[in-house]
């Protein structure tokens, strides 16, 4: 085993924490956003299909890793796309009054 | 070859700096929309640079990917309506955990010799194979595919447990005997099981089962992080190990809120199997007492103090601009109004507050649990808008399965108007206590049409 996968475990304990306290301030109001957000974050697993595809030999490797970048980068592009019209409904500056 | 590795590593750690700041920016209405427009520029460049990585193949392959699963996610996001939000949430986490799968599934062809590798792959793709079967079965509860309720049948918890066993020891002997052969069955297994797993979860619980599963796909990310970290691909590997549990750990504390919201452990949610059954009939005393739309509305319209409760059925009935416009109404006769918001009411975290707003109400009207329940004792008039269990006073009695649960405190109002398609009971099954109290009439009708209706009467009053 690696001494890089220990230097991971540590930053992943301390990003647990950061976490766990950037969160605990949210409001009930954000909470939707708030998942929705993260769900986009976690898009950043289309940067790893992209290297496992980026590094696949056999076909059957290239087509598992063909599926995962398509499915990382619609976890990317939907979850920023749900998150930011949201968002936007909860913009006092966008709206005067009424519907948006 | 010139090495890039300090700008590709450098734009990772801005990226996840902004990912952190763009959670942290989710505290405030007026800042969260910067924050995440700043987490999108971040991942986007942390996507460029990534093809950028030496001795990186197969690019037509990844262009193709990223623009037929980008245009996808980018169009279905665009043009889905407000109501269906929950599942649209669902989807795209579920794609998340099939990719973070997808990439353990490569990862263990190619490596299932190195038994570290090989046990975090495995690791990895059993948390993301039941997150995105999970989510898939959720999106179709969601979206009506497929009936709501918790489908139980005998011998259910045995044959799920089945499933889950078998399927880890496949993954253990993959991992034990360093071979692939295991593999397909694996899956299947994994996938099965998260399937069967969501099938016993009925539509109340959606917001903790939304939740658990946006938790579940940050970690599987986390874990392929840790694999691309052991690979010598540590880059990409580090960024993803922080993004995922990052947002495992958001994901967990919002379950637990959640299930704490429904005084339920996360257990119960899972694996309970609730709202399948109807409780046992207890003696209510009292009766259901209809009233005229109209005489409701001259109550409304003559109170100093009307306090709005939406729940699930505001959602079905797509009736959250109606209830906009009958706060309007309301106000422009002088009442003050104000709307109580459950944290469960509804479908998934926050479900009712997206509604609102989406139909203008401004979100300083929206109070949590805690503000509003001192002030219900002093308020003329409660109007309920297809909430059930979430204002059930049997919450307080021992021995009712919704006993502990948080409530609305409406029932403290001098009157109180509920908005009820028909005379079932709610999501757990269990009678409404309130709807036979003195001050609670009924106004039966979908809530889009009754509140119409209430609008009308309010003009002619």
């Amino acid at each position: 085993m690696s001494a890089d996968i220990w230097t991971a475990l540590l930053i992943a304990v301390l990003a647990a924490f950061v976490g766990y306290e950037v969160i605990s301030r949210v409001p009930v109001l954000l909470h939707t956003p708030l998942m929705s957000g993260s769900n986009f974050i976690h898009g950043i697993v289309l940067v790893g299909a992209i290297v496992v595809l980026g590094f696949a030999t056999s076909p059957i490797e290239q087509a598992i890793g063909l599926i995962a970048v398509i499915m990382g980068a619609m976890n990317v592009t939907g979850g920023y796309v749900v998150t930011e019209r949201i968002l936007a409904m909860f913009d006092r500056s966008k709206r005067k009054g009424g519907s948006p | 070859m010139t090495d890039y590795s300090p700008l590709i590593d450098g734009v990772y750690v801005l990226a996840v700096i902004f990912f952190i700041l763009g959670l942290r920016a989710m505290a405030s209405p007026d800042t969260a929309r910067r924050g995440i427009l700043a987490a999108g520029v971040a991942m986007l460049l942390a996507i460029l640079v990534t093809f950028l990585v030496g001795g990186l193949t197969n690019f037509g392959l990844i262009a193709i990917g990223i623009i037929v699963g980008g245009g996808l996610g980018w169009y279905w996001a665009r043009v889905v309506k407000m109501t269906a939000m929950p599942q649209m949430v669902a989807v795209f986490n579920g794609m998340g955990g099939g990719a973070a799968a997808a990439i353990a599934a490569v990862e263990l062809l190619t490596a299932v010799s190195d038994p570290t590798n090989a046990s975090l792959s495995i690791a990895g793709a059993v948390i993301g194979s039941i997150s995105i079967a999970g989510s898939v079965v959720a999106f179709l509860k969601l979206q009506g595919w497929m009936v709501q309720r918790a489908i139980v049948f005998p011998a259910q918890q045995v044959l799920n447990l089945a499933v889950l066993v078998v399927g880890l020891a496949f993954g253990v002997l993959t991992v034990v005997q360093a071979t692939t052969v295991w593999l397909i069955p694996f899956f299947v297994l994994t996938l099965l099981y998260g399937i069967l797993l969501t099938l016993r979860i009925g539509g109340a619980d959606m917001p903790v089962v939304i939740s658990l599963f946006n938790a579940l796909t940050g970690i599987a990310v986390a874990l392929d992080g840790f694999v691309l970290v052991n690979g010598e691909l540590g880059d990409a590997g580090y960024a993803m190990v922080v993004a995922g549990i990052l947002v495992g750990a958001a994901g967990s504390l919002l379950t637990i809120k959640m299930a704490r919201a429904m005084n339920r452990s996360i257990g119960s949610v899972l694996f309970g199997g609730f709202g399948a059954k109807e409780e046992a009939a207890t003696a209510i005393e009292g009766s259901l007492k209809p009233i005229d739309p109209a005489d409701a509305a001259s109550l409304m319209a003559y109170a100093n103090q009307v306090i709005i409760a939406p729940g699930y059925g505001m959602a079905v009935a797509q009736a959250q601009r109606k209830v906009k416009e009958l706060a309007d109404a309301l106000e422009a006769k002088g009442v003050s109004v104000r709307f109580a918001i459950h944290p469960v009411a509804g479908r998934m975290p926050g479900h009712m507050n997206v509604l609102l707003a989406e139909a203008g109400v401004s979100y300083d009207k929206l109070y949590d649990l805690d503000e509003v329940n001192g002030q219900f004792a002093t308020t003329d008039v409660v109007l309920v808008i297809g909430a059930n269990d979430v204002v059930n006073p049997a919450a307080r009695r021992q021995g009712s399965p919704l006993f502990g649960m948080p409530i609305l405190d409406v029932d403290k109002a001098k009157n109180v108007f509920v908005i009820k398609r028909g005379q079932g009971r709610g999501f757990a099954g269990v009678e409404n206590d309130l709807f036979y109290k003195d001050n609670c009439r009924m106004l039966y009708g979908d809530a889009s049409a009754v509140v119409g209706s209430l609008i009308t009467a309010l003009e002619h009053s």
